[in-house]
């Protein structure tokens, strides 16, 4: 009997063929502005953006353990600081985007000071609380249109229409596609081995030198920074912000049962979601408040009998992975019978 | 200094329709460190609830806590026997993301019945009544009612735990389910016991709220905040505590609705943060887990 050598592998056929559709699909998204229609771009600018809001609310939930059902803090604070940034201070509305980032990440820091005091489920009511303070505050501020809002149109009206719509159609697939890249980037790396450890066992991760305290912060601040940004591009669509749109609780009820269909916890999880309700909503939004009842009934059902959502079960089921973060030990003596299950260990 | 005083006893007031919201949400923690998302959306549903009767068989709103207190307690017993009690264990996820689904579900479900407009339990004089206690200052009639069955529900609980053999099968439960089964008590059946209770408080609240403002099915987002913030300003599982924190948030609130009223809500979210910050365990902290 020979002895075998083991091997330590990450990257799957799958990977690799959803690595490449992956490019392929960036490649041919980033020239649709050239040839598609207008709906199409901008349904897949809303495509993006939920996308990119439920990778943001997965990385904190799914990943850090932070179920925070107010994003949409982040959400409003992203818009506000484009009307801030670009009609006040006359900065270009798609250079404000990325800058609205920064706003969020100033206003998350201390607010996570203050909140994770707060344990578990009390945490995710506090961060309902730190969104309606903004809110609040921001209806009551007359400067910025006070309840009413605020129209951005003065803004880009400068921008020539073609390039208006283009810029935002790529502003968009970059954060749909960044958001992706930046979560498998950041979870393949030291930070994000450190964080499934604290996501599997605080206890046992603190016992070997993780600083549980600190990662959860850089989570939280990472999903803020993220959120704000897609908020920015969300309202420089929509070229109107008010308190009760940019801070609205339908953001979180969206993305949280896009990502709990979906699959939390996984990187897969949100695009499957996103996808699904995508397919959703273009049966169901004549039905108006039944629509809002079977997503939320669908999440329930998930959370109870599928708490893995679709891809999962399907990961589980098919042992697929599109982002390869598992380390798999496989035998590679070639006599060996290599790549049944039963020589392969999984290891998160 | 009539105005100072005059806001104070507002808020104290105010306090007492707090404590009332948040006993429910309360007891729920306490005994199965359950917290409940649905928790407001529950309480508009028992101002619906009593509505609807009204609407079907006109009388006064407090005849129909005859009605709504026995249906949200079955209901509350069931929800926990069916769905609550497969959320529960080590993963704070699942009755959370639960619960907040069936919070959106609520709101949805009941704009689709009774629409999004405003409505309000009338109770004719009751609650237009008010005391007049010399030099300008009056207090409400109702509010002062709503402070005393927020009192007497506190003690009425008290009383249940510390006297009672359900409150015993319900404290043994909290402090280890696993230990009671061997002293036959089933603990899925104390937890749907427990939810029945608190949704019965939860029924009381409801019928409270619509005969003290105008509500409509997106309410009940803002009445968990409220509750919750009183549970957290008092300190974790201390009932006479939420009473107080009820208070404080209340006296807060009315204090910002005196300077603007657009800030009166504001200001009591701000003032739970700044506890939050100053004093993270509560005003009264119980000291046993």
């Amino acid at each position: 009997m020979t002895t075998a050598a083991f091997v330590v592998e990450r990257s799957t056929p799958a990977a690799r063929a959803g690595l490449n559709t992956g490019l392929a699909l960036i490649i041919a998204g980033a020239s649709l502005p050239l040839w598609a229609g207008n709906d199409t771009m901008i349904t897949l600018v809303e495509f993006f953006y939920f996308l990119a809001l439920a990778q943001m609310w997965n990385l904190l939930a799914g990943y850090g353990g932070l179920i925070s059902i107010g994003q949409q803090a982040f959400v409003g604070l992203g818009a506000y600081s484009l009307v801030v940034m670009a009609v006040f201070g006359g900065v270009n509305p798609f250079i404000a985007v990325p800058l609205a980032g920064i706003v969020a990440g100033v206003v998350a820091w201390p607010s996570a000071r203050i909140l994770f005091r707060l344990q578990g489920p009390y945490f995710a009511i506090g961060s309902w609380v730190l969104a309606e303070i903004l809110r609040l505050v921001f209806s009551n501020y007359s400067a910025l249109g006070g309840g009413s809002g605020i129209s951005i149109t003065e803004s880009v009206s400068a921008i020539d229409e073609w390039w208006r719509d283009a810029l935002s159609y790529w502003l968009a697939l970059a954060v749909g596609a960044g958001s992706m890249t930046a979560v498998y980037l950041l979870l393949r790396s030291k930070q994000g081995l450190a964080l499934t450890a604290v996501r599997d066992s605080e206890t046992a991760s603190e016992s070997i030198g993780v600083s549980v305290g600190r990662i959860k912060l850089q989570v939280y601040l990472a999903s803020a920074i993220g959120t704000g940004i897609i908020g920015a591009l969300i309202f420089l669509t929509k070229l109107r912000v008010s308190p009760e749109a940019a801070f609205s609780m339908e953001w979180s009820a969206l993305i949280i049962f896009i990502v709990i269909i979906g699959g939390v916890g996984t990187i897969e999880g949100p695009l499957v979601g996103t996808i699904l309700y995508f397919v959703l909503r273009n049966f169901l939004a004549d039905y108006g408040s039944w629509y809002m009842i079977l997503l939320g009934a669908i999440a329930v059902i998930a959370m109870l009998f599928m708490r893995k959502g679709i891809w999962g079960w399907f990961a589980q089921r098919f042992d697929v992975q599109l982002f390869p973060l598992q380390r798999r030990l496989t035998i590679a003596d070639d006599k060996a019978p290599s790549g049944q299950p039963s020589d392969t260990q999984k290891h998160d | 200094m009539i105005n100072i005083l005059d806001t104070i006893m507002q808020g104290l007031l105010l306090g007492g329709l707090y404590a009332l919201f948040a006993t429910g949400l309360s007891l729920a923690f306490g005994i199965m460190r359950f917290v409940n998302i649905a928790h407001g959306d529950f309480i508009v549903l028992g101002a619906f609830a009593s509505l609807a009767l009204i609407q079907w068989l006109p009388m006064h709103p407090l005849l129909t806590l005859l009605i709504v207190l026995p249906a949200l307690a079955v209901m509350g017993y069931w929800a926990q026997r069916l769905v609550y009690n497969r959320t529960l264990g080590r993963d704070i996820m699942p009755p959370l993301l639960v619960t907040f689904g069936l919070s959106v579900m609520l709101q949805n479900g009941l704009l689709e019945m009774f629409s999004g407009d405003s409505r309000r339990l009338d109770a004719g004089d009751l609650t237009t009544a008010s005391i007049d206690l010399g030099g300008g200052l009056a207090i409400g009639v109702f509010p002062l009612i709503t402070l005393v069955i927020a009192i007497a529900l506190l003690a009425g609980l008290q009383y249940l735990f510390s006297r009672t053999a359900i409150g015993r099968a319900l404290r043994a439960t909290s402090d280890d389910p696993e230990i009671v089964q061997l002293m036959a008590v089933d603990s899925r059946k104390v937890y749907g016991v427990a939810m029945a209770i608190a949704s019965a408080t939860v029924g009381l609240a409801g019928v409270i709220l619509g005969m003290t403002k105008a509500f409509d099915p997106l309410l009940g987002p803002p009445q968990l905040l409220f509750a919750f913030e009183a549970v957290i300003i008092g300190g974790l599982g201390s009932l006479w505590g939420t009473l107080a924190g009820g208070m404080v948030l209340g006296v807060a609130q009315a204090v910002g609705f005196r300077f603007d009223p657009g800030w009166g809500i504001l200001f009591g979210h701000l003032a739970f943060m700044a506890i939050l910050l100053v004093k993270p365990q509560g005003l009264f902290p119980k000291t046993r887990d």
